[in-house]
Protein backbone atom coordinates (compact mmCIF):
# COMPACT_ATOMS: atom_id res chain seq x y z
CA UNK A 1 0.00 0.00 0.00
CA UNK A 2 1.32 3.37 -0.95
CA UNK A 3 1.51 5.59 2.11
CA UNK A 4 2.48 8.66 0.10
CA UNK A 5 1.88 8.45 -3.67
CA UNK A 6 5.26 8.02 -5.32
CA UNK A 7 5.82 7.22 -8.98
CA UNK A 8 7.09 3.64 -9.07
CA UNK A 9 8.80 4.43 -12.36
CA UNK A 10 10.93 6.98 -10.48
CA UNK A 11 11.85 4.28 -7.94
CA UNK A 12 12.80 1.92 -10.77
CA UNK A 13 14.87 4.65 -12.42
CA UNK A 14 16.69 5.27 -9.12
CA UNK A 15 17.33 1.52 -8.89
CA UNK A 16 18.82 1.61 -12.40
CA UNK A 17 21.10 4.53 -11.54
CA UNK A 18 22.32 2.81 -8.36
CA UNK A 19 22.93 -0.43 -10.28
CA UNK A 20 25.06 1.49 -12.80
CA UNK A 21 27.05 3.11 -9.97
CA UNK A 22 27.63 -0.35 -8.47
CA UNK A 23 28.77 -1.68 -11.86
CA UNK A 24 31.16 1.26 -12.17
CA UNK A 25 32.65 0.40 -8.79
CA UNK A 26 33.04 -3.30 -9.63
CA UNK A 27 34.72 -2.54 -12.95
CA UNK A 28 36.97 0.33 -11.88
CA UNK A 29 38.16 -0.55 -8.38
CA UNK A 30 40.88 -3.05 -7.63
CA UNK A 31 40.63 -3.19 -3.86
CA UNK A 32 38.73 -6.40 -3.06
CA UNK A 33 36.67 -4.88 -0.25
CA UNK A 34 35.69 -1.88 -2.41
CA UNK A 35 34.52 -4.30 -5.13
CA UNK A 36 32.50 -6.15 -2.52
CA UNK A 37 30.88 -2.92 -1.37
CA UNK A 38 29.97 -2.12 -4.98
CA UNK A 39 28.34 -5.55 -5.27
CA UNK A 40 26.32 -4.70 -2.16
CA UNK A 41 25.12 -1.51 -3.91
CA UNK A 42 24.05 -3.61 -6.91
CA UNK A 43 22.19 -6.11 -4.71
CA UNK A 44 20.41 -3.25 -2.97
CA UNK A 45 19.39 -1.63 -6.23
CA UNK A 46 17.88 -4.96 -7.30
CA UNK A 47 16.01 -5.01 -3.98
CA UNK A 48 14.75 -1.52 -4.72
CA UNK A 49 13.37 -2.73 -8.06
CA UNK A 50 11.63 -5.64 -6.30
CA UNK A 51 10.12 -3.19 -3.80
CA UNK A 52 8.94 -0.88 -6.58
CA UNK A 53 7.11 -3.74 -8.31
CA UNK A 54 5.75 -5.05 -5.00
CA UNK A 55 4.42 -1.58 -4.18
CA UNK A 56 2.67 -1.29 -7.53
CA UNK A 57 1.07 -4.72 -6.96
CA UNK A 58 0.10 -3.80 -3.40
CA UNK A 59 -2.13 -0.97 -4.66
CA UNK A 60 -4.45 -3.57 -6.21
CA UNK A 61 -6.28 -5.87 -3.74
CA UNK A 62 -6.39 -8.74 -6.26
CA UNK A 63 -2.58 -8.85 -6.40
CA UNK A 64 -1.78 -8.96 -2.67
CA UNK A 65 0.00 -12.34 -3.06
CA UNK A 66 2.32 -10.90 -5.69
CA UNK A 67 3.11 -7.94 -3.47
CA UNK A 68 3.97 -10.31 -0.60
CA UNK A 69 6.12 -12.51 -2.86
CA UNK A 70 8.11 -9.47 -4.00
CA UNK A 71 8.85 -8.46 -0.41
CA UNK A 72 9.80 -12.00 0.57
CA UNK A 73 12.22 -12.08 -2.34
CA UNK A 74 13.90 -8.97 -0.91
CA UNK A 75 14.05 -10.73 2.46
CA UNK A 76 15.77 -13.75 0.91
CA UNK A 77 18.18 -11.56 -1.07
CA UNK A 78 19.22 -9.89 2.20
CA UNK A 79 19.76 -13.34 3.74
CA UNK A 80 21.88 -14.52 0.81
CA UNK A 81 23.83 -11.22 0.87
CA UNK A 82 24.67 -11.83 4.53
CA UNK A 83 25.95 -15.32 3.73
CA UNK A 84 27.92 -13.99 0.76
CA UNK A 85 29.50 -11.21 2.84
CA UNK A 86 30.56 -13.65 5.57
CA UNK A 87 32.20 -16.13 3.18
CA UNK A 88 33.71 -13.45 0.94
CA UNK A 89 35.25 -11.52 3.81
CA UNK A 90 36.65 -14.75 5.27
CA UNK A 91 38.25 -15.40 1.87
CA UNK A 92 39.82 -11.93 1.92
CA UNK A 93 41.21 -12.55 5.41
CA UNK A 94 42.75 -15.83 4.22
CA UNK A 95 44.13 -14.07 1.13
CA UNK A 96 45.57 -11.21 3.16
CA UNK A 97 47.45 -13.65 5.40
CA UNK A 98 49.02 -15.13 2.30
CA UNK A 99 49.67 -12.07 0.12
CA UNK A 100 49.62 -9.09 2.50
CA UNK A 101 47.29 -7.40 0.00
CA UNK A 102 43.70 -7.63 -1.21
CA UNK A 103 44.38 -6.06 -4.59
CA UNK A 104 42.43 -8.30 -6.97
CA UNK A 105 44.99 -7.79 -9.76
CA UNK A 106 47.46 -9.71 -7.66
CA UNK A 107 45.14 -12.64 -7.14
CA UNK A 108 45.77 -14.90 -10.08
CA UNK A 109 46.16 -18.14 -8.22
CA UNK A 110 43.62 -20.89 -7.86
CA UNK A 111 45.55 -22.81 -5.22
CA UNK A 112 48.66 -22.48 -3.16
CA UNK B 1 4.15 12.34 -8.97
CA UNK B 2 7.48 12.49 -7.22
CA UNK B 3 7.22 13.62 -3.63
CA UNK B 4 9.92 15.84 -2.11
CA UNK B 5 10.69 13.20 0.54
CA UNK B 6 11.39 10.55 -2.08
CA UNK B 7 13.43 13.02 -4.10
CA UNK B 8 15.56 13.89 -1.07
CA UNK B 9 16.17 10.21 -0.25
CA UNK B 10 17.03 9.49 -3.89
CA UNK B 11 19.53 12.35 -4.09
CA UNK B 12 21.17 11.23 -0.83
CA UNK B 13 21.31 7.60 -2.06
CA UNK B 14 22.94 8.50 -5.40
CA UNK B 15 25.38 11.00 -3.86
CA UNK B 16 26.57 8.69 -1.11
CA UNK B 17 26.79 5.64 -3.37
CA UNK B 18 29.15 7.67 -5.56
CA UNK B 19 31.17 8.44 -2.41
CA UNK B 20 31.03 4.75 -1.49
CA UNK B 21 32.70 3.70 -4.73
CA UNK B 22 35.11 6.63 -5.18
CA UNK B 23 36.65 7.54 -1.81
CA UNK B 24 40.03 5.98 -1.16
CA UNK B 25 39.75 5.18 2.51
CA UNK B 26 37.77 1.91 2.87
CA UNK B 27 36.28 3.05 6.19
CA UNK B 28 34.76 6.08 4.43
CA UNK B 29 33.41 3.75 1.72
CA UNK B 30 31.60 1.64 4.30
CA UNK B 31 30.26 4.64 6.22
CA UNK B 32 28.94 6.20 2.99
CA UNK B 33 27.22 2.91 2.26
CA UNK B 34 25.52 3.09 5.67
CA UNK B 35 23.98 6.42 4.58
CA UNK B 36 22.89 4.86 1.25
CA UNK B 37 21.17 2.00 3.08
CA UNK B 38 19.40 4.40 5.44
CA UNK B 39 18.13 6.40 2.44
CA UNK B 40 16.90 3.15 0.88
CA UNK B 41 15.16 2.20 4.10
CA UNK B 42 13.44 5.60 3.96
CA UNK B 43 12.23 4.85 0.41
CA UNK B 44 11.00 1.40 1.51
CA UNK B 45 9.05 3.05 4.34
CA UNK B 46 7.61 5.67 1.98
CA UNK B 47 6.35 2.84 -0.25
CA UNK B 48 4.64 1.19 2.73
CA UNK B 49 7.16 -1.64 3.19
CA UNK B 50 7.59 -1.21 6.94
CA UNK B 51 9.11 -4.63 7.65
CA UNK B 52 11.68 -4.33 4.86
CA UNK B 53 12.66 -0.84 6.01
CA UNK B 54 13.32 -2.25 9.48
CA UNK B 55 15.40 -5.23 8.34
CA UNK B 56 17.27 -3.06 5.86
CA UNK B 57 18.57 -1.06 8.83
CA UNK B 58 18.94 -3.94 11.29
CA UNK B 59 20.50 -6.54 8.98
CA UNK B 60 22.27 -4.45 6.34
CA UNK B 61 23.49 -1.39 8.21
CA UNK B 62 23.63 -3.17 11.56
CA UNK B 63 25.18 -6.52 10.72
CA UNK B 64 26.64 -6.76 7.22
CA UNK B 65 28.34 -3.36 7.11
CA UNK B 66 29.70 -3.78 10.64
CA UNK B 67 31.21 -7.05 9.41
CA UNK B 68 32.90 -5.07 6.60
CA UNK B 69 34.20 -2.47 9.07
CA UNK B 70 35.47 -5.25 11.32
CA UNK B 71 37.41 -6.87 8.46
CA UNK B 72 38.84 -3.53 7.28
CA UNK B 73 40.09 -2.79 10.78
CA UNK B 74 41.37 -6.34 11.24
CA UNK B 75 43.39 -6.17 8.02
CA UNK B 76 44.44 -2.60 8.77
CA UNK B 77 43.88 -1.27 5.25
CA UNK B 78 44.62 2.44 5.41
CA UNK B 79 44.24 3.46 1.79
CA UNK B 80 42.61 1.71 -1.11
CA UNK B 81 43.12 2.43 -4.78
CA UNK B 82 41.62 5.34 -6.66
CA UNK B 83 38.64 4.83 -8.97
CA UNK B 84 39.95 3.72 -12.36
CA UNK B 85 43.59 3.59 -11.33
CA UNK B 86 44.25 0.51 -13.46
CA UNK B 87 44.84 0.56 -17.18
CA UNK B 88 43.40 3.53 -19.05
CA UNK B 89 41.54 1.46 -21.65
CA UNK B 90 40.08 -0.75 -18.93
CA UNK B 91 38.83 2.30 -17.00
CA UNK B 92 37.36 3.85 -20.16
CA UNK B 93 35.54 0.66 -21.19
CA UNK B 94 34.30 0.12 -17.64
CA UNK B 95 32.93 3.67 -17.43
CA UNK B 96 31.26 3.32 -20.85
CA UNK B 97 29.67 -0.01 -19.85
CA UNK B 98 28.34 1.39 -16.58
CA UNK B 99 26.97 4.57 -18.18
CA UNK B 100 25.39 2.58 -21.01
CA UNK B 101 23.81 0.16 -18.54
CA UNK B 102 22.47 3.01 -16.42
CA UNK B 103 20.99 4.78 -19.44
CA UNK B 104 19.37 1.55 -20.61
CA UNK B 105 17.83 0.82 -17.20
CA UNK B 106 16.49 4.35 -16.72
CA UNK B 107 15.09 4.33 -20.26
CA UNK B 108 13.41 0.96 -19.58
CA UNK B 109 11.91 2.30 -16.34
CA UNK B 110 10.52 5.33 -18.15
CA UNK B 111 8.95 3.10 -20.82
CA UNK B 112 6.84 1.09 -18.34
CA UNK B 113 3.24 2.09 -17.79
CA UNK B 114 3.22 4.70 -15.03
CA UNK B 115 1.97 3.40 -11.69
CA UNK B 116 1.99 4.76 -8.19
CA UNK B 117 -1.18 6.76 -7.79
CA UNK B 118 -3.60 6.26 -4.93
CA UNK B 119 -4.37 2.69 -3.89
CA UNK B 120 -7.51 1.04 -5.23
CA UNK B 121 -10.38 0.64 -2.75
CA UNK B 122 -10.02 -2.53 -0.69
CA UNK B 123 -6.23 -2.68 -0.97
CA UNK B 124 -4.85 -4.57 2.01
CA UNK B 125 -1.74 -3.79 4.00
CA UNK B 126 1.06 -6.14 2.86
CA UNK B 127 4.19 -4.47 4.16
CA UNK B 128 3.82 -5.04 7.89
CA UNK B 129 5.08 -7.92 10.02
CA UNK B 130 1.81 -9.88 10.29
CA UNK B 131 1.11 -10.64 6.59
CA UNK B 132 4.82 -11.17 5.85
CA UNK B 133 5.30 -13.49 8.82
CA UNK B 134 2.21 -15.46 7.87
CA UNK B 135 3.38 -15.89 4.26
CA UNK B 136 6.90 -16.75 5.39
CA UNK B 137 5.75 -19.56 7.67
CA UNK B 138 3.07 -20.99 5.38
CA UNK B 139 3.47 -20.53 1.62
CA UNK B 140 7.23 -19.88 1.64
CA UNK B 141 8.21 -22.14 4.53
CA UNK B 142 10.52 -24.30 2.40
CA UNK B 143 12.51 -21.32 1.13
CA UNK B 144 12.68 -19.96 4.68
CA UNK B 145 14.15 -23.23 5.97
CA UNK B 146 16.58 -23.37 3.05
CA UNK B 147 17.91 -19.91 3.89
CA UNK B 148 18.60 -20.99 7.47
CA UNK B 149 20.57 -23.93 6.08
CA UNK B 150 22.47 -21.58 3.76
CA UNK B 151 23.35 -19.26 6.66
CA UNK B 152 24.63 -22.16 8.77
CA UNK B 153 26.74 -23.37 5.83
CA UNK B 154 28.08 -19.84 5.33
CA UNK B 155 29.03 -19.51 9.02
CA UNK B 156 30.85 -22.85 9.01
CA UNK B 157 32.57 -21.94 5.73
CA UNK B 158 33.62 -18.52 7.01
CA UNK B 159 35.07 -19.96 10.21
CA UNK B 160 36.94 -22.62 8.24
CA UNK B 161 38.36 -20.16 5.70
CA UNK B 162 39.42 -17.47 8.18
CA UNK B 163 40.96 -19.79 10.77
CA UNK B 164 44.62 -19.43 11.56
CA UNK B 165 46.84 -22.43 10.79
CA UNK B 166 47.86 -23.70 14.21
CA UNK B 167 51.51 -24.58 13.91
Amino acid sequence: MNVIPISHNAVLALSGVLFAIGTLGVLLRRNGIAIFLSVEIMLNSANLAFVAFAASFAADPTHATAALAGQLFVFFVIGVAAAEAAVGLALFIALYRLRESIDVDRVNIMRW
Amino acid sequence: MVTPLFLAAAVVAVMFSIFAISLRNPVYNVLSLVVVFFAMAAIFALLGMDFLAAIQIIVYSGAILVLFLFVIMLLNIRRGDRLGSGRRLQALLGALTAIGLGTLLVWAASRLAPTGGASLPGAVETGTVVPIGRALLTTHLFAFELITLLLVAAIVGAVYLARRESQ
